[in-house]
């Protein structure tokens, strides 16, 4: 008896991003309203960091919230109708439900049902994991367009009397959609993990904690404290980070993945016009334009000057940012690269829709 | 095999190209950040340089300890060794 052919989904060969959208929140929180929680000045902050304002979202306004009006206008930009999305990834770390996803309700919000949604955990580097779980997706013919978020609202998980990383971090979504394209659109994903450095950037505790907590298995906050890391006033997790340590990762090993992304979509740093690093730190990107050796004509994204660091959201508002302020850049080449809290990294070169 | 006296040398370059500090403050007995005001983050971009440059290994943890030139020198000629 002869076997039936199995039929499989026809493969693509170009996809590429179709288009861009960006939600920035309107609470603007500068240097020196930070200096109120932390002993520090905004000459100090600006020289650190080049940080001068971040975005906080105020507290009716949801992760979903603002993944919503990022996509609207990614679809819009696209020219692609919610019906048409054949996947949701939505990348955060501040989504406040373990279950279910954000992105199961952003498309129900955009009447992309029933497009298969789902939230993708790689804090930096969500973005590019997105990028390249999109890319796959068109490229193997699951699905014809996908929307990939960038979304956080990092000020839901900070302690702003910390000085690791609360003061770098700020609010906000970044979407595009990616779909078939008549030639290469997105070189291949270079993206990885490194767990073994797990406490690199973290939480302070986690929600089991919270839940001893609110049992009565821990009755004070000298308590918790003496039995984690916790800031002073409070049992709620917040994030931390040993700067030092991932300064030197990022720049020195993470330079290394942005030229593998380079050299696997066969170009060098001449042929690139934008660089979109994930804006955690200015000096971290003034550092890895010197190790990448980029010529002077590549366009460096810092959106971090204004709206810090944002996580998985920072490269999708660079890029957004980059195009309205540089409207000729659209359809050239950009390296992005995304790293972070896991430790977790994702790198491509991709053509600016 | 670098002496002593080359390793200061060789980091006090790696010190003025980080910070533009003149080479010849950078002495045995200063410290980093209180002497010759480097922040963390340019400690680890000199940390990274002279790893290049003596062909040495400084880990993270290492980095901590090393408070004074003189400490970064004794690391640096004890791993060449």
């Amino acid at each position: 008896m002869s076997i039936t052919a199995l039929k499989q989904a026809p493969l693509r060969e170009h996809t590429r991003i179709l288009g861009v959208g960006a939600y920035r929140p309107g609470i603007i929180v500068t240097n020196d309203d930070v200096c109120q929680w932390i002993d520090s000045s905004d000459e100090w902050i600006r020289q650190r960091t080049g940080i001068v304002t971040r975005h906080r979202a105020p507290r009716d306004v949801s992760v979903i919230d603002m993944a919503e009006a990022a996509s609207r206008e990614a679809l819009t930009s696209a020219g692609i109708d919610a019906s048409q999305i054949g996947a949701v990834l939505v990348s955060t770390v501040t989504h406040p439900y373990a279950t279910p996803s954000a992105a199961a309700q952003l498309a129900d919000r955009l009447g992309a049902t029933p497009a298969p949604a789902y939230d993708i955990s790689a804090a930096c580097a969500g973005y590019c994991y997105g990028i390249a779980q999109g890319d796959a997706l068109v490229h193997a013919g699951t699905a014809d367009y996908v929307l990939v978020v960038g979304v956080e609202k990092l000020s839901d998980f900070i302690d702003n009397a910390d000085r690791t990383i609360s003061f770098l971090l700020g609010d906000g979504a970044g979407a595009v959609v990616i779909g078939p394209g008549d030639s290469a659109g997105i070189g291949p994903s270079v993206w990885g993990s490194d767990g073994s450095k797990h406490e690199a950037i973290r939480m302070t505790r986690s929600l089991l904690d919270v839940r001893d907590f609110a049992m009565g298995a821990v009755t004070t906050d000298a308590e918790a404290e003496a039995d984690g890391d916790a800031g002073q006033e409070s049992l709620w997790p917040t994030m931390r980070q040993d700067g030092p340590s991932v300064f030197r990762w990022a720049v020195w090993e993470m330079a290394k993945v942005a030229q593998q992304a380079l050299d696997a979509a066969g170009i060098t740093a001449d042929d690139l016009a934008v660089f979109l690093p994930h804006q955690a730190n200015i000096r971290i990107i003034d550092e890895m334009v010197k190790q990448l050796n980029l010529p002077e004509h590549v366009y460096v994204a810092r959106d971090i000057v204004d709206a810090g660091n944002t996580s998985a959201a920072s490269i999708p508002l660079a890029m957004h940012r980059t195009l309205k302020e540089q409207p000729a850049l659209s359809g050239k080449l950009a390296l992005q690269i995304g790293f972070g809290a896991g430790l977790v990294f994702g790198a491509q070169v991709v053509v600016l829709p | 095999m670098a002496s002593n006296e080359e390793i200061l040398a060789g980091l006090a370059e790696i010190v003025n190209e980080e910070t533009g500090l003149a080479p010849e403050s950078v002495e045995m007995d200063k410290s980093f950040t209180d002497d010759l005001d480097i922040d963390s983050i340019s400690m680890m971009t000199i940390v990274v340089n002279a790893e290049e440059k003596f062909g040495v290994r400084i880990p993270d943890e290492e980095v901590k300890n090393l408070k004074t030139v003189g400490d970064a020198v004794t690391f640096i000629s004890g791993a060449q060794a």
